[in-house]
């Protein structure tokens, strides 16, 4: 009977993710055909022969409309390619597919760290008054960090002062678990603080909540021990938030990326979206945008089914708690 | 706001000196704009360069008061924007309602599911690195999540009792929004818009960082962090100043932004109850020498139980001097009004007092050893075991998230030391005893799948799962309707008989009175004020309140005629009257009532009372002979 509710949920959220996908490339191709003056001049260069801005103009195929140009774009995506990089003429597909692995190396780190940490600090904060107040200071604290600055200053102290970590690049897997680890160390570091504050705040909150509930009056009556109220009751109701706070760390941590990769000089998603915005690489930042935005689709259907898990009443209470919180990762 | 919240106030402070600054920042800085001196490069913190030089020999404090001034620009855009389309949607959307909601939030849905940052590149590569539209399109995403916000309020200020007033009396729906709904939402629209531009100055912080924006030649905090992360090898120091600046404005927006949702929701909540110090003079209330009727043999002896708020700087009394005992097999119930202190008194039997309450005095023994207070080990061995607890709300007391079974599992293996496994099955007997046909079944059913009746069985197999000799009960029927009434307390009074259980009922129905105990405890505003055995109560009264109490009561009041009421309420707890707690309601006060406190004394009936006039009541045929 679940499995079927949780079946039907993730095929009305896939259904709905698919216009969702349509208007978030939409958006950015309407953009892009605002552009202002002509956009083979503006890319090429004003020095640049009339052949050359004509080739280019044929490139686009900037003399369709631009719903054409869109459906020709669409056509083509869905069959997986998404054209060539106007910088160094490579598929985009193949370049934001090689940039996948740092990107998800780093924000898979930071979903485990900030989630371990942000969940232990949590409880903890929920069950003593005090120690409660500290967290709340300490978590706004952390938002209040910029991540980007946060992750000069690590790399000034552990890299350059202490050499612990190497200050830049990335070491895929491949080259060794121990090399890796130290590549993405602090970058994780960096993005998980801000995550972890977050999540201990929420954690706090929805603990206190569980914590204050008639049932838990229950189980103590009933001589349950405290071990289990918080982990096997309390933490399990709530669950549905923190995982929702989980999910918006995920997301947050993409969004991280862009300034984050760009301080450690790691060849992911983020710093590629940067340089593509950089050097107005218009096929790279759409390709960008369609890897982000499905990224972000992935993980909310990911969040829908563990609400599922761990919620019974999943379906009224999925959507209210979804309702509810302001979704700070996204900016 | 500077006394109940010193954070916001020194974040107002800060902001204010920030915003006087950056505008005045060409009168402040101690050196003009770009002013560069090759010969002093990279100094640290010096008498002439107070947080030292960059690379270009600028002096830092002075690159740092210029780039005030931009980075409010950029705040103050995105702001316009963020609050302007949220406010606008989100009263529309929940003013509205209908399709037009229905449209606003699936826009918003779309809006939220793309991540900020890299629309917001889009719009960098397009419109060639203009700050302008960078933060025009920050705040158009973000305004998303104020439409929600925004939308919240409108809906809880629309369904006030004013803005439906004015919407039956005509007023059009434009100006009801713009007087009404603005000014309810106003509190949260600020607080967010506070907390949004923190994230706002971030942002334009970062892209500057990444040399995204285009600013002229114009310093801005995070392009002196650029600046700095090219030299850290050389020198840290220039890397600091800026991003302390950052950081400590959004912490101020944070915290003005706390300090702003305090207040919009403080607006609402009640005045908490004033704290009076009456509980301390427990000692001088003179002590009925009769409670030496309490005896040790009692399965339960409550000698003297008081509870208080603890948590405020005066404690506040709520239970003073509870004392009566219940011997094994028997059935006592403590009645009064709501807010006389039955529960609490129960859950301080237990150790379950909320937070910030505790028992201030008095002792509980059961079966012999105390309760309570220096004993921290006591309740756990006695929860369950000893004494098991059902109370009133039957579905919100079981935990949502797991099964009957695995609440029944979990108790079992607790007491019964057995395996999880081998639980099952005890489990299942347990369901059996508490009369469900189909017990297999409901072991799988999760509480929201539960009627109110079945929830109720669920927690009473709980309660006695642990083989407990106590059973307290807290209004264990009033949410049930009748037929289910019967049923539960058939349920207990055969489990009582099978068993030898003894049961505190708490409840303030006489019918489940008459039906259940063998003894009564009436309580009044957090003392009790009669106690007698059950025939002697309902034939003989003898303290007014329980005479108004079974006068009240529905079931034996005559038909067709007005059901008689107790004028008043109980006094809240902070503000009791000396002398008897009931004189104000009590019609037949004198005044010798009001004068001091008054002890618990054996009456004629041999019920204990507390009532000053007992005797001369008994003699005026105000309480029968």
């Amino acid at each position: 009977m679940r499995a079927a509710a949780v079946l039907r949920l993730v095929a009305r959220r896939l259904a709905w993710s698919i216009p969702l996908a349509v208007a978030a490339t939409l958006v950015s191709f309407i953009l892009v055909a605002l552009l202002p003056g002509d956009a083979a001049v503006s890319l090429v260069g004003q020095n640049a022969s009339l052949e050359q801005i004509e080739q280019v103009r044929e490139d686009l195929g900037l003399h369709d409309p631009v719903w054409t140009q869109y459906g020709q774009w669409l056509s083509r995506a869905v069959r997986g390619d998404l054209g060539d990089s106007m910088v160094n003429r490579q598929p985009v597909v193949g370049q934001l597919n090689d940039r996948l692995a740092p990107s998800m190396s780093l924000i898979a780190g930071v979903v485990v760290v900030a989630t371990v940490v942000g969940v232990a600090i949590g409880i903890l904060g929920a069950r003593r008054g005090r120690v409660g107040r500290v967290v709340d200071s300490v978590s706004i604290t952390g938002l209040a960090i910029p991540d980007f600055w946060l992750g000069l200053v690590l790399v000034v102290a552990f890299a350059v002062h202490l050499g612990w970590f190497p200050p830049t690049g990335y070491v895929p897997w491949s080259d060794g678990i121990g090399p890796w680890l130290r590549s993405v160390a602090l970058p994780i570091i960096t993005l998980s603080v801000p995550a972890t504050a977050i999540l201990a705040r929420q954690t706090r909150e929805a603990m206190s909540t569980a914590l204050n509930q008639e049932y838990v009056r229950t189980l103590r009556a009933a001589g349950i021990g405290e071990g289990s109220i918080v982990f096997r009751h309390a933490l399990r109701n709530a669950a549905i938030p923190i995982l929702t706070v989980v999910g918006l760390v995920f997301v947050g941590a993409l969004g991280g990326t862009v300034a984050v990769e760009s301080v450690f000089a790691i060849s992911g998603l983020g710093r590629t979206a940067m340089q593509a915005t950089a050097t107005r690489d218009l096929p790279l930042i759409q390709g960008v945008v369609v890897y982000f935005t499905l990224i972000v689709i992935a993980v909310n259907l990911l969040v829908d089914c563990a609400y599922g898990y761990f919620d019974p009443r999943f379906h009224s209470r999925a959507t209210e708690s979804r309702a509810k919180s302001l979704r700070l990762g996204d900016l | 706001m500077c006394r109940r919240h010193p954070a916001g106030a020194a974040a107002t402070i800060y902001l204010l000196a920030l915003i006087a600054v950056g505008l005045a920042a060409e009168v402040v800085a101690p050196y003009p704009l770009g002013q560069q001196d090759l010969r002093d490069v990279l100094s640290g913190p010096s008498g002439s360069h107070w947080l030292g030089t960059d690379t270009l020999g600028r002096d830092l404090l002075s690159q740092l008061l210029y780039s005030i001034r931009p980075s409010l620009v950029a705040t103050f855009e995105a702001m316009v924007v963020f609050v302007a389309v949220g406010v606008v949607f989100g009263i529309l959307s929940g003013y509205l309602g209908g399709a037009v909601d229905a449209a606003i939030s699936r826009v918003v849905e779309l809006v939220q599911s793309i991540p900020a940052i890299i629309m917001i590149l889009v719009v960098l590569g397009v419109f060639s690195n203009s700050a302008l539209a960078a933060m025009v399109t920050l705040g158009l995403i973000a305004s998303a999540g104020l439409v929600r916000v925004a939308r919240g309020s409108t809906l809880a200020v629309r369904e006030e009792l004013y803005v439906t007033a004015a919407r039956v009396s005509g007023v059009r729906p434009t100006r009801i929004m713009r007087t009404h709904v603005l000014r309810g939402i106003l509190g949260p629209v600020l607080a967010q818009a506070s907390l949004f531009a923190g994230v706002t100055l971030v942002f334009q912080a970062a892209l500057s960082y990444l040399g995204l924006l285009s600013t002229g030649n114009h310093p801005t905090w995070g392009g002196m962090i650029g600046d700095a992360s090219q030299v850290i090898s050389r020198a840290t120091w220039p890397l600091i100043p800026p991003g302390v600046a950052i950081s400590l404005t959004v912490l101020a927006f944070g915290a003005l932004g706390d300090a702003l949702r305090d207040i919009a929701a403080g607006q609402s909540s009640a005045a908490a109850p004033r704290p009076v110090s009456s509980w301390t003079r427990r000692a001088d209330i003179a002590r009925g020498g009769d409670a030496t009727v309490l005896s040790s043999e009692a399965l339960l002896d409550v000698r003297d139980l008081s509870v208080a708020v603890t948590d405020r700087s005066a404690p506040t009394a709520l239970v003073t001097e509870v004392s009566f005992s219940i011997w094994q097999s028997e059935t006592v119930a403590l009645v009064g009004e709501s807010g006389c202190g039955k529960s609490l008194s129960a859950l301080a039997i237990m150790g379950l007092l909320p937070n910030g309450v505790a028992m201030s005095g008095g002792q509980v023994y059961f079966d012999g050893s105390p309760l309570g207070a220096g004993h921290p080990e006591s309740f756990r061995r006695v929860r369950g075991q000893g004494i098991g607890f059902v109370s009133q709300h039957s579905q919100a007391s079981l935990d949502p998230t797991h099964t009957v079974g695995s609440h029944l599992r979990e108790v079992v293996v607790r007491h019964q030391r057995m395996s999880w496994k081998s639980a099952k099955e005890q489990a299942i007997e347990l369901l059996e005893q508490v009369k469900f046909p189909d017990p297999k079944r409901v072991m799988a059913l999760y509480p929201h799948e539960l009627s109110g009746g079945m929830a109720q069985r669920v927690n009473v197999a709980l309660a006695i799962a642990g083989r407990p000799k106590l059973l307290i009960a807290d209004e264990p029927t009033t949410a049930l309707d009748v037929t289910l009434q019967a049923e539960i307390l058939a349920l207990l009074r055969e489990i009582q008989q099978s068993t030898g259980l003894a049961i505190l009922l708490i409840t303030h129905d006489w019918g489940v009175v008459a039906d259940m105990a063998d003894r009564i405890v009436v309580m009044y505003a957090g003392e009790v004020v009669e106690q007698a055995d059950i025939d002697t109560a309902f034939s003989r009264p003898r303290f007014p309140y329980t005479l108004a109490l079974m006068e009240a009561n529905p079931t034996t009041a005559d038909p067709g005629s007005r059901l008689p009421t107790i004028d008043g309420r109980v006094p809240p707890p902070g503000s009791w009257p000396e002398g008897c707690r009931f004189a104000d309601r009590c019609p037949y006060r004198a005044d010798q009532c009001t004068v001091s406190s008054l002890p618990l004394r054996v009456a004629d009936t041999g019920s204990l009372s507390r009532c000053a006039r007992v005797t001369s009541l008994v003699q005026e045929g105000v309480l029968p002979k």
